[in-house]
């Protein structure tokens, strides 16, 4: 009994210990990260705050999200204007209950205007509640309609998800990528039907000819095999993946295995396909995707952006990246714009920045001569692009 | 043509399920209980085989055993603090332990290896840098990793069989599934045999898990679970302490569930795989090959 005792104490000392590393690690990091951006704090800061997936399944999100937006507010700070900002970003591991609780927090820290949750399924939940409770609300990246849906004071930065369908079938059928199309959607996912949806109007419209349809779920997301061979044998030439990244890569792997070597056309959830660690990025060589944000772009601001990011974080900025660096400069161009001042309450702000949104144009990385319409949606051109040698390049 | 790759990949996708399945249905058959742990020990065993091979850069097959002696490790420790004290308790109160222990193993591996997805490797199997071979003049292409898959299975359930039949150990098994008591009269050390038991049960996850892994190459801390839930659906389908029972069911599984997303519906796959097994039990309680119980009077 003795010995049994000591074994057990000794594994809670180490499951301890492991624990108590990983917070440290996280703890010494936050204080870090509010020595940056906290340094101006005071009445004249407006004081900014978000969710996104800081850990977990779309960590890789989260994290482009915050660190170009804390970028951002850096170079706006280090103007030393009137406005300057303080930013904050809490966890909510692409989870919509923890999202709201990272909401919350948020307002207790005094919070002024939202940069939304990163992800569709946690910003639905955040949104609405920051509707009601008057805040002026702009996500990066949470693409779903239901986000923006019947909330003046909420607005996108991304393409809204059918958008995405409409502008993939748009593009594969101007530049005639594929004579024979097959999609593979994930049926549980409002991000992944809600692309599949316009895609497949707008292919009606264009006479694209869509051969195989095929759904998977979340349960049976590992084998690929049926779905792969009903395209190989209808003979598509094409396959759309409208889905994120993990997904995706399991169904390269698979049809290389099969054997079989269509081309791939993906959205913006393909962005992080050559970050999954141990992936054979050959795999993926070719797939095409469509997002707003080119990082291998000859543009003058892009270039600086993409150099101060690789240098300050290490690896190449994502589209998620671009989005929140546009969020923080919309928000500065707004207030500059509507000459708005730290000391204005939530409500008085949030109406200010409604009005000056559905009117101004702004440049971003993004997209030039971006405009936002009353339901929050923004226009905005999307570029295609293509993997080539492990890393993205324009197509056009 | 398209009806034997489909097949061959539902035969390759069951027998992932039945090595699975392989290792609930030993220790159902001799501990009487339900390991709902299994298959996060085979998520373990992909993890380590992963970082060995990736971090050490040692051969597969050299991971692969390293992974087998940790997975072993981990069943036997697992037995000795999980179960072993709760073996004159309920079989529900060692379901809870199990479903506790399964749980524990997956938030262990999130805070060790973090939740971000793994690839895992996929060339273990390749031949000449070639991943597979076309048979019928190109119409129809195997993998090798499917392959040895399928033969790993069929070795593991043979070897298994022989080991119960032939063995001494194989038979102080049989004789404790049969009866604690008289075989521990008998002068079996009923302890050791389960604990043994255990530690094969986990050895044979590390293989599945590399299998499962090398297949369908996506590894993350929940990578175990569902396939460890239809390995068990498996274990009962062929009946649940029956070793060719577990071969078969596993395989009959993954060619239902491939032929119901190939010729029915992708969406509905798992749903029709589930209500097949649920009219299979109507029928036949027991399972395809599980033995009758017979109620003592």
């Amino acid at each position: 009994m003795k010995k049994f005792l000591a074994l057990m104490l000794a594994i809670v000392m180490a499951v301890a210990c492991l624990a108590s590393c990983g917070n440290n690690a996280t703890d010494t990091n936050d204080t870090g990260k509010t020595d940056n951006t906290g340094d101006t704090a005071g009445a004249t800061v407006f004081k900014i705050g978000g969710t996104g997936p800081l850990t977990g399944d779309a960590a890789i999100y989260g994290n482009a999200v915050k660190n170009a937006a804390e970028l951002a507010v850096k170079e706006i700070n280090a103007k030393g204007g009137d406005i300057q900002f303080e930013l904050k970003y809490e966890d909510d591991t692409h989870d919509a209950e923890k999202a709201v609780t990272a909401y919350n927090s948020l307002k207790d820290w005094g919070m002024q205007i939202f940069l939304g949750s990163v992800t569709s399924k946690p910003c639905e939940a955040t949104s609405a509640e920051s509707y009601e409770d008057r805040y002026f609300t702009l996500t990066p990246s949470a693409s779903s309609t239901a986000v923006l849906e019947g909330k003046d004071n909420v607005f996108q930065m991304c393409f809204m998800d059918p958008n995405q369908g409409s502008a993939s079938a748009q593009y594969i059928s101007d530049k005639k990528l594929g004579e024979k199309i097959a999609v593979i959607y994930k049926s549980d996912d409002v991000y992944s039907t809600g692309v599949l949806e316009t895609f497949k109007t707008k292919a009606a419209e264009l006479n694209l000819n869509i051969v195989s349809e095929q759904a998977f779920a979340t349960g049976a997301d590992t084998d690929f095999t049926a779905q792969l061979k009903d395209a190989q044998a209808k003979g598509a030439d094409l396959v759309f993946l409208p889905m994120y990244y993990t997904p995706a890569s399991l169904i390269l792997t698979q049809a290389d295995q099969m054997g079989y070597a269509p081309a791939w056309f993906g959205v913006d959830g393909m962005d992080g396909i050559l970050t999954i660690e141990g992936f054979d990025t050959s795999l993926a060589e070719g797939v095409m995707l469509l997002t707003p944000f080119n990082a291998d772009s000859e543009d003058e601001a892009t270039k600086a952006f993409v150099e101060t990011y690789q240098s300050t974080y290490g690896d190449i900025p994502n589209q998620f990246a671009a989005d929140a660096y546009d969020c923080v400069y919309a928000i500065y161009q707004a207030l500059e714009a509507g000459k708005a001042t730290a000391d204005m309450d939530k409500e008085a702000l949030s109406d200010l920045l409604v009005e000056q949104f559905t009117s101004m144009t702004f440049d971003g990385l993004t997209g030039e001569g971006m405009t936002w319409d009353e339901t929050g949606a923004v226009t905005k051109s999307p570029k295609g692009m293509v993997i080539k040698d492990g890393a993205y390049v324009g197509l056009d | 043509m398209t009806f034997l790759s489909y097949l061959i990949s539902g035969i390759s996708l069951g027998s992932v399920y039945a090595i699975i399945a392989l290792g609930y249905t030993m220790v159902y058959g001799i501990a009487k209980m339900l390991n709902f742990a299994h298959g996060d020990v085979i998520m373990v065993g992909a993890y380590v085989c992963y970082l060995v091979f990736n971090n050490w850069g040692l051969p597969w097959w050299v991971s692969l055993i390293i992974s087998m002696i940790v997975c072993t490790v981990l069943g036997i420790i697992i037995e000795r603090l999980a179960y072993k004290p709760l073996r004159a308790a309920s079989s529900l109160a060692v379901l809870i332990t199990a479903i506790g222990v399964s749980y524990f193993l997956q938030n262990a591996a999130l805070l060790l290896w973090t939740s971000s997805p793994k690839s895992f490797p996929t060339k273990f199997f390749d031949i000449g840098g070639e991943k597979g071979f076309t048979i019928f003049d190109g119409q129809l292409q195997i993998s090798y990793t499917a392959l040895v898959t399928i033969l790993c299975c069929i070795v593991i359930m043979v070897a298994l069989t022989l080991f119960t039949e032939k063995t001494k150990l194989g038979k102080a098994m049989r004789a404790v599934s049969e009866n604690k008591e008289a075989s521990q009269l008998m002068g079996i050390n009923v302890n050791k045999t389960i604990s043994i038991t255990f530690a094969i049960g986990s050895g044979l996850a590390a293989i599945a898990g590399v299998l499962l892994c090398s297949a369908y190459p996506i590894l993350q801390p929940t990578t175990g679970s569902m396939p460890g839930i239809k390995a068990f659906t498996a274990a009962v389908f062929g009946g649940i302490g029956s070793i060719p029972g577990a071969f078969l069911g596993g395989i009959l599984l993954g060619i239902l569930e491939i032929f119901a997303k190939a010729y029915i519906s992708t969406q509905l796959s798992d749903a029709i795989v589930f209500a097949v097994l649920i009219v299979m039990l109507l029928v036949k309680p027991t399972g395809l090959l599980g033995k009758k119980i017979m109620e003592k009077v």
